[in-house]
């Protein structure tokens, strides 16, 4: 490649990359973050755009520039050089990608291993997933650590899920700040899965297994709580919301309702 | 006395019965009216079989729908059709012992329009069988999703109910995978891959003729589940939703059974046909890249197809025979059928574009009258992603809930298919660089398949990276994502192969100006209806939903008016085929000026292909070497040895 064109080609991956930019960050992508997971897989997020828009300005340059430059003239039926290849430039587009994509699983994975570590502090809570509503379960404070195989939803024959009574039940997720929460998901019926997107998070709730997810929530807040797996007609409308209070209101909500 | 008749006796066991005659020609020669009576038939034997045992067994009802639909019309009915039209003649005359009627090729070729609704054992005919048959379903398809934007394109669900909802995307996305993309490739595929090896036919013409007759049987089913609500669970068809579904989800489970059996018979007579039947001279180094990129997607069909057809056997034998393969109550395992059915779809969607590597490669080479840049290296990232998409399917579960380790393993080998998939593309575009761009209209497809994979690419990248799609799954995202690959990919590359071949296929010239116009639009459509679906997903819109957030509202109309153009650019296509066909100007043999063998026959070719066997002699990409040929024919030999400077 002579020198003018090289010049060329750069200025058009600048001007497509300043242009993929402005796409990245003047649509308003991601929705707010509101957990602490949320900050490492916005993290990622942004991490594999920064590595995204570089391909895409490079792939898309040198297609531009190839495209405009190379037409065949009107009536010009030769053929172009027989170059069939070149080891030195299909070694260099295996080699560069290969890094790339190291990288990219090295900070995937470190990632997924923080959010996925369950903290020493974690709040327990049992989410019941069944057509077409979201049910979310408090076993009493410290039930977790001293009672052995204490769980509020529990399994009885035939897919009937009994709610333990000691345990505060809700409709809505309500979970304290900056407290990291252990949300335990099973399901009664079919396959559901649990969202929200302010916290970034989503782990299908599956019948007879208890799957596990941490949120710690960073913000106060009123989020929509999603149902994401097809769990049959009324699966559109499985959504009810998520609500980050204070530790203090936290504390009083849970008790309200114990009093009876 | 005896001896004569003993002798005649014997003439009678070797000569071929004669056709029948007068009435019971009609009855009982191969056709549409005996498919019909077959057709019936069967369905009284499977009805007999399943009153009979219950009859036996004492069971109530013993008239029972549900066993006698499964059993009668969507087993044994097809098969009565399958005999009826003729598809066993051959096989079941030799299995008894009766003397097979010597081959008069009367099976072969299309000389009349009806030749297309018979048995046909001509790969050609069968070819476009597949392609018109294909393009049907996708057509019928599109409706689905024309139906399904009308229902999203306000936020209240107000335009048809919630099963009927389910319903059209379920069979939407079943008919456009096992009833468009796949076998539309192995329609293209079937018609140009003996031409481009040299070959006369496929390795086993009756049995190419076969898998062709399944796909109809496929297809009239899936459209069928609407008729008895119906198959609502997603073309994924995850249990336990599915074996709670009313009982229409039965006719997918079916219908995926003979969709596979198909895939799998036309996969084993790709690979047999390119092992055994490549002309002389034809290395597997010589071979053209779609012969390549069939052969590893054969590879993965015959591999990974049983898995597909066990899960949904798996679902339907819950649904209706009480099994507890998914059962928990029972200690069946709902998890377990997202490994296996995914063991197949992942592979599927390298089924459903490797064939189109092959096609762009192709285009691309000869439309920029250039060799194929990295030739061996392109072939060899076909082999890469055929090992590699056998270890990434449990990157369709990372919030399944499995074993949380193995998403680790599945990322890595996940985001490696990139680098394979990026040699292709950084290939293709070097093999445009310094090329004579002939911007025709399959050559549009195929480079806008590139900047749609491009775009498709890296939104997989986003997903095959864990924690993103832990947010990002079962969103539009995803919708975007599938698009991008298989509308933007899959079915750019089935519009450059057609385009490219149809002078070959029909004769006759396609309108270039209407092609161009089918393409500007289409390419244009498809970004407005798919691009704003990556935001709307990431935002928090999930899919497989008939009434959303109404923040969304705006996009969402914003998309459905784009979906309804992109529906509308097909008629252009679906026009210019049709008058093209009819009334086109007559092709040359050779109008793209291409090196692979079938530009080196008339058009449409010879009924058996090729009159003398082409002697290969070179790579199918030369151009702008001086001299070069890929192959040789008796007559051009003394050409060849004066040296002159050919150019094909």
């Amino acid at each position: 490649m002579r020198a003018g064109s090289l010049i060329r080609v750069l200025l058009v991956a600048l001007l497509l990359a300043a242009a993929a930019t402005a796409v990245a960050i003047f649509i308003p992508w991601l929705p707010d973050q509101a957990s602490k997971e949320g900050e490492r897989i916005d993290f990622v997020f942004w991490f594999v755009t920064a590595v995204c828009i570089g391909i895409f300005s490079v792939v898309a340059s040198l297609s531009v520039y190839s495209l405009i430059k190379f037409r065949a003239k009107p009536d010009d039926d030769t053929d172009g050089p027989p170059v069939h290849g070149h080891t030195g430039i299909e070694i260099t587009w295996t080699v560069i990608p290969l890094i790339l994509v190291i990288a990219m699983i090295v900070v995937s994975s470190v990632a997924l291993a923080q959010n996925d570590r369950e903290p020493s502090n974690a709040m327990r809570v049992e989410v019941l997933g069944q057509q077409f509503a979201w049910l979310v379960a408090y076993p009493p404070p410290g039930a977790a650590e001293d009672m052995d195989g204490f769980i509020c939803f529990n399994r009885e024959g035939e897919g009937l899920i009994q709610v333990n009574e000691r345990c505060k039940a809700s409709p809505n997720l309500v979970l304290p700040l900056d407290r990291p929460a252990r949300l335990h998901l099973t399901a009664r019926d079919v396959i559901h899965s649990f969202w929200v997107p302010e916290f970034r998070q989503k782990q299908d709730a599956v019948p007879g297994l208890t799957t596990e997810i941490t949120v710690t929530p960073t913000k106060v807040g009123n989020y929509p709580f999603i149902c994401t797996e097809l769990c049959g007609l009324g699966h559109a409308l499985m959504r009810t919301r998520a609500i980050v209070m204070t530790q203090s209101e936290f504390d009083s909500w849970r008790r309200r309702g114990e009093a009876r | 006395m005896t001896v004569t008749v003993d002798e005649h006796g014997a003439h009678e066991v070797h000569a071929p019965k004669p056709p029948p005659t007068g009435w019971r020609r009609y009855l009982l020669a191969p056709g549409w009216i005996r498919a019909a009576w077959m057709t019936a038939l069967f369905f009284g034997i499977g009805f007999g079989i399943v009153v009979g045992i219950r009859a036996l067994a004492g069971w109530d009802p013993v008239i029972y729908w549900d066993a006698i639909i499964v059993v009668a019309a969507l087993t044994a009915a097809p098969i009565g059709f399958l005999a009826g039209l003729g598809a066993f003649d051959y096989w079941l005359a030799w299995a008894f012992g009766q003397p097979t009627r010597p081959e008069d090729h009367s099976g072969h070729g299309a000389r009349r329009w009806t030749d297309y609704f018979r048995i046909n054992t001509d790969h050609k005919v069968i070819g476009i069988q597949y392609v018109t048959t294909t393009i049907f379903f996708f057509l019928a398809g599109g409706m689905m999703a024309m139906l399904v934007r009308a229902e999203l394109a306000r936020p209240e669900a107000d335009f048809v109910d919630p099963q009927t909802y389910n319903e059209l995307f379920s069979v939407h996305a079943s008919l456009m995978i096992f009833l468009f993309v796949i076998p539309a490739f192995a329609g293209l595929a079937n018609y140009v891959l003996p031409l481009m090896i040299g070959a006369p036919d496929m390795a086993f013409p009756k049995l190419n003729a076969l898998s062709y007759w399944l796909l109809p049987i496929a297809g009239i089913m899936m459209l069928a589940s609407f008729f008895f609500p119906g198959f609502g669970a997603g073309w994924t068809n995850y249990t336990p939703l599915s074996v709670e579904q009313p009982f229409g989800n039965v006719f997918f489970s079916m219908a995926v059974q003979w969709a596979g059996a198909s895939s799998i018979m036309t996969a084993l007579n790709f690979l047999v046909t390119i092992i055994t039947m490549r002309a002389p001279g034809m290395t597997f180094w010589r071979m053209p890249l779609l012969v390549w990129a069939n052969f590893t997607t054969s590879l993965l069909v015959v591999i990974a197809t049983p898995f597909i057809a066990g899960s949904q056997f798996f679902v339907m034998f819950d649904k209706i025979m009480h099994t507890n393969f998914f059962d928990i109550a029972e200690g069946g395992y709902p998890l377990g059928y997202q490994h296996i059915f995914w063991f197949y779809s992942h592979p599927a969607v390298y089924i459903m574009i490797l064939p189109g590597f092959g096609i762009v490669s192709e285009v691309i080479s000869t439309m920029s009258r250039k060799p194929i840049f990295g030739y061996r290296l392109m072939a060899l990232s076909l082999v890469a992603i055929l090992i590699l998409g056998f270890s990434v399917w449990a990157h369709h579960m990372f919030v399944a809930g499995m074993a949380t380790w193995l998403r680790i393993p599945m990322m890595i080998t996940t985001l490696l298919i990139a680098v394979p998939t990026g040699i292709k593309v950084f290939s293709w575009l070097a093999t445009t660089w310094e090329g004579k761009i002939n911007f025709s209209t399959p050559m549009l497809w195929a480079l806008g398949f590139v900047s749609q994979f491009v775009i498709g690419g890296l939104s997989g990248i986003y997903l095959g990276a864990v924690p993103i799609d832990i947010h990002a799954s079962d969103t539009y995202f995803i919708v975007a994502h599938i698009h991008y690959v298989l509308l933007g990919g899959s079915l750019f590359t089935i519009f450059a192969g057609i385009y490219y071949w149809f002078p070959k296929m029909t004769g006759r010239l396609y309108d270039e100006r209407l092609g161009k116009l089918h393409f500007w639009l289409t390419f244009l459509a498809v970004n407005a209806t798919f691009f704003p679906m990556h935001i709307i997903g990431i935002q928090g819109m999930p899919r497989r939903v008939y009434t959303y957030d109404p923040a969304f509202g705006n996009w969402n109309m914003f998309i459905s008016i784009s979906a309804f153009v992109l529906g509308a650019s097909f008629l252009i296509f679906v026009y210019n085929m049709i008058v093209s066909w009819a009334r086109g100007p007559r092709s040359p043999a050779n109008p793209w000026r291409g090196m692979t063998l079938e530009w080196q026959v008339s058009s449409p070719p010879p009924l058996f292909n090729f009159d003398e066997i082409p002697q290969v002699v070179g790579n199918p990409y030369e151009y702008g070497v001086p001299g070069a040929r890929h192959a040789v024919f008796n007559g051009d030999r003394e050409m060849v040895e004066e040296e002159e400077p050919v150019r094909a």
